[in-house]
């Protein structure tokens, strides 16, 4: 009786698994346009690194208007074309390995071309210097028609690839009849049906209010109607970005470290806390007006119950790590983490993003505390603390990822294996420079999404330390992601052919699945999804009630 | 049997909690006895039908006029308004020691107004009224920047508030 037996695996069929030619191809030029974004994205990034050190190129660049243009890029680059292209690669090869089943290949494709698109379209906008709004677009800030229209595409995007997850999902239910869902394909749907109710603000924004108000189709807009709804979105698109990364932390890294994952029901609670504890973007908007203090009360104590699933995940992956450390004849208290395979740059890279997730998580929290929250709001406090979040936990996860990754999809071996080591650590020490320099920058007054080698006035008293600093850690970031173009471009030409590469790194647990009892309804994604939007309801269901009918008496402004 | 590694988890699980749990004792603390506030709901400018943002801004108490205005023994209001790209009033002087309500808009997009070394921290919103108190017990001159984006001279928005 198969269902009896406890699956020991977190895939469905453990013994193999060819990955079809028709998917094999999206993925990877999914993955790689995804990584070519981020080419762009970071070249930006190293330019305003400099800006914060008092050195102004950005002027300099052709078709740069402002500063603001290519912050524009940086982020939009960054934060929505890579982490979107590289988790729509990864996740739909997660659910198709693991369910051992094709996703709809039709469905894979239009998730391509959707990203494609909206990223030209995004990209003219932006380039064309017709919308220099950043990442957050509050309107009464107006761009280009098209820059909305490219966001939609985008989200779009990674609609579909969680369209064809739920797919092959459903069809795998009815094969599988009262079986627990393995985990590997658990966690990587459970991060899409986050991130599709999670997106819902910033459809409702773009589609009901922006983009007919940049087609003249309504007489203006509702800048603190849009703030809400884009951070109800702004939020939880961390854990977009993230979630992708504890999906190779918790089910590829332990494995790699020669460990095993410990529980795999504590994963799975993670990971449906992360679809449940939904409605925490208020925290946002702490210091704006308008805003009762009961929305900013909810949001903030759901936010510190959201950190409880990272702190789970931290034992998960601490946990498999240790074990993988003994068994290659780790001692002590912490002698195991020396010995886990650092000569690996997929371990080494992901360990070190680990690591500077540390500091990021703990500086969210302070974020998140509303008396902190003043100190720190909008100062460069703030990319301090998401440079090692997203900067790093997931950037420099992805770097780790693509190490085993490119290989598996391409059949050639790495190339500069050593050189991909120390990428790992310039990145890692150049991220927490970077960070220790926009940190104690803000906590001394310093603005964020500013030009300040332009500002008019004297920097105030320790600025100067604080942006060379910046620029310092900016720039080895910058040399760091170069070396990993480098390797990833000479691993496509020249990387050596072998044989294909078998199967994907994935772990064993120690504990598996249980096969009956009530952690059953870990599984039922439907129940969460309903306490995910009861949970909406009452946080943002009163806000929104009296926003309704929105009042659109700002005129668009184009001073950009 | 429990496992070692089990007891570990458990035991972790709690301490979580029980550290997550204090963050917000603390935070509670600190907004209902420290009476740390931020700005809430103090009201909206709504244009009239065929009115601007602009001109129901600047029709409104007291928006109609922006500057410095004693309340009381030691007390002040501050009426600032946010602007492509300046504020209204752009220098301010005060007292030591005055006990200062900031009440705060915008008459285009979104901008803020944030003074380093104080705890003045508040978006200015279009037709939103932010208020937020703060008093000046140090001498010196202090500076107001806006920490919101606002275009392409965003970055030259500022105004130097002087405390003597």
């Amino acid at each position: 009786m198969p269902t009896a037996e406890a699956r020991v695996t977190i895939v469905e069929n453990p013994s193999g698994y060819t990955l079809p030619e028709s998917h094999r191809r999206y993925l990877l030029w999914g993955i790689l346009f995804g990584f070519a974004a981020l080419a762009v994205g970071v070249f930006q990034g190293f330019v305003q690194g400099l800006n914060y050190g008092g050195i102004n190129i950005f002027s300099n660049l052709p078709g740069m208007r402002t500063y603001y243009q290519g912050l524009t890029l940086h982020a939009v680059l960054n934060v929505f074309v890579f982490p979107f292209a590289l988790s729509n690669g990864w996740l739909a090869l997660a659910v198709a390995r693991s369910l051992g089943r094709n996703l709809n290949g039709f469905l894979l494709a239009l998730s391509f071309w959707l990203l494609i698109g909206g990223s030209v379209l995004g990209g003219y906008a932006i380039l064309a210097g017709k919308a220099s709004v950043l990442y957050t677009f509050y309107p009464p800030l107006r761009a280009e028609w098209t820059f909305y229209a490219g966001a939609v595409l985008l989200v779009l995007s990674t609609w579909t690839t969680s369209a064809a997850q739920i797919l092959a999902l459903s069809a795998w239910k009815k094969e599988h009849r009262g079986e627990r869902v393995p985990l590997l394909a658990f966690v990587s749907i459970a991060t899409y049906v986050m991130w599709d109710i999670a997106s819902m603000g910033v459809a409702i924004e773009v589609l009901g209010l922006l983009l007919p108000w940049s087609l003249n189709l309504l007489p203006g807009s509702d800048p603190l109607l849009s703030r809400a709804l884009f951070w109800f979105t702004g939020h939880q698109i961390v854990y977009f970005w993230l979630l992708p990364l504890y999906v190779s932390w918790y089910t590829m890294i332990p494995r790699q470290v020669g460990g095993k994952l410990f529980s795999d029901t504590l994963a799975r609670i993670a990971f449906v806390m992360f679809i449940v504890l939904m409605p925490v973007g208020f925290h946002h908007q702490y210091v704006d007006p308008g805003v009762n203090g009961y929305f900013k009360w909810s949001a903030g104590i759901l936010t510190f119950a959201i950190f409880f699933p990272s702190l789970l995940t931290a034992f998960s992956v601490m946990y498999a790590l240790e074990i993988g450390g003994r068994a290659r004849g780790g001692k002590g208290i912490l002698g195991w983490f020396w010995r886990i395979p650092w000569r690996d740059p997929s371990v080494s890279a992901q360990v070190l993003a680990m690591i500077t997730f540390l500091p990021g998580g703990i500086t969210g929290l302070m974020n998140a505390s509303v008396d902190m929250n003043r100190l720190v709001h909008n100062t460069t406090f703030i990319p301090g603390h998401f440079h090692m979040t997203v900067g790093s936990a997931v950037a420099l996860s992805y770097f780790g990822l693509a190490y085993w990754l490119i290989p598996y999809l391409t059949g050639r071996e790495l190339w500069g294996k050593k050189l991909a080591v120390w990428q790992s650590w310039i990145y890692f020490v150049g991220v927490l420079v970077f960070a220790r320099g926009e940190i104690s920058g803000g906590l001394l007054g310093m603005p964020r999404r500013t030009a300040i080698s332009m500002i008019n006035y004297a920097p105030l008293p320790g600025w100067k330390l604080a942006g060379a600093l910046t620029a310092i850690g900016g720039s080895m970031m910058f040399l760091a992601a170069i070396l990993f173009f480098v390797i990833l471009a000479m691993t496509l030409w020249t990387g050596r052919k072998t044989r294909p590469v078998v199967d994907l790194p994935f772990t064993s647990t120690v504990q598996g699945a249980a096969v009956s009892g009530n952690q059953l309804i870990l599984d039922k994604i439907s129940y969460w999804v309903f306490l995910s939007l009861a949970l909406v309801a009452l946080v943002y269901g009163p806000f929104l009630l009296t926003h309704f009918p929105p009042t659109l008496s700002a005129p668009p402004f184009m001073g950009y | 049997m429990e496992t070692l590694a089990g007891k570990l988890e458990k035991g972790y699980i709690w301490l979580s909690v029980i550290v997550l749990v204090a963050f917000i004792a603390a935070i509670t603390y600190s907004s209902v006895v420290l009476a740390i506030v931020v700005p809430g709901n103090d009201g909206q400018i709504v244009p009239k039908p065929g009115e601007t943002l602009f001109a129901a801004v600047t029709r409104t108490k007291p928006f109609d006029q922006p500057g410095v205005r004693q309340t009381g023994p030691g007390t002040y209001d501050v009426v600032i308004l946010g602007q492509a790209w300046m504020f209204n009033p752009g220098a301010i002087e005060l007292p030591v020691g005055a006990e200062v309500t900031f009440l705060g808009t915008s008459i285009d997009i979104d901008h803020g107004l944030y003074i380093p070394g104080t705890t003045v921290n508040i978006m200015l919103l279009p037709g939103q009224i932010a208020k937020q108190k703060y008093r000046f017990t140090r001498p010196g001159e202090y500076r107001m920047i806006c920490h919101e984006y606002c275009g392409m001279l965003h970055h030259q928005m500022t105004g130097t508030l002087t405390v003597k």
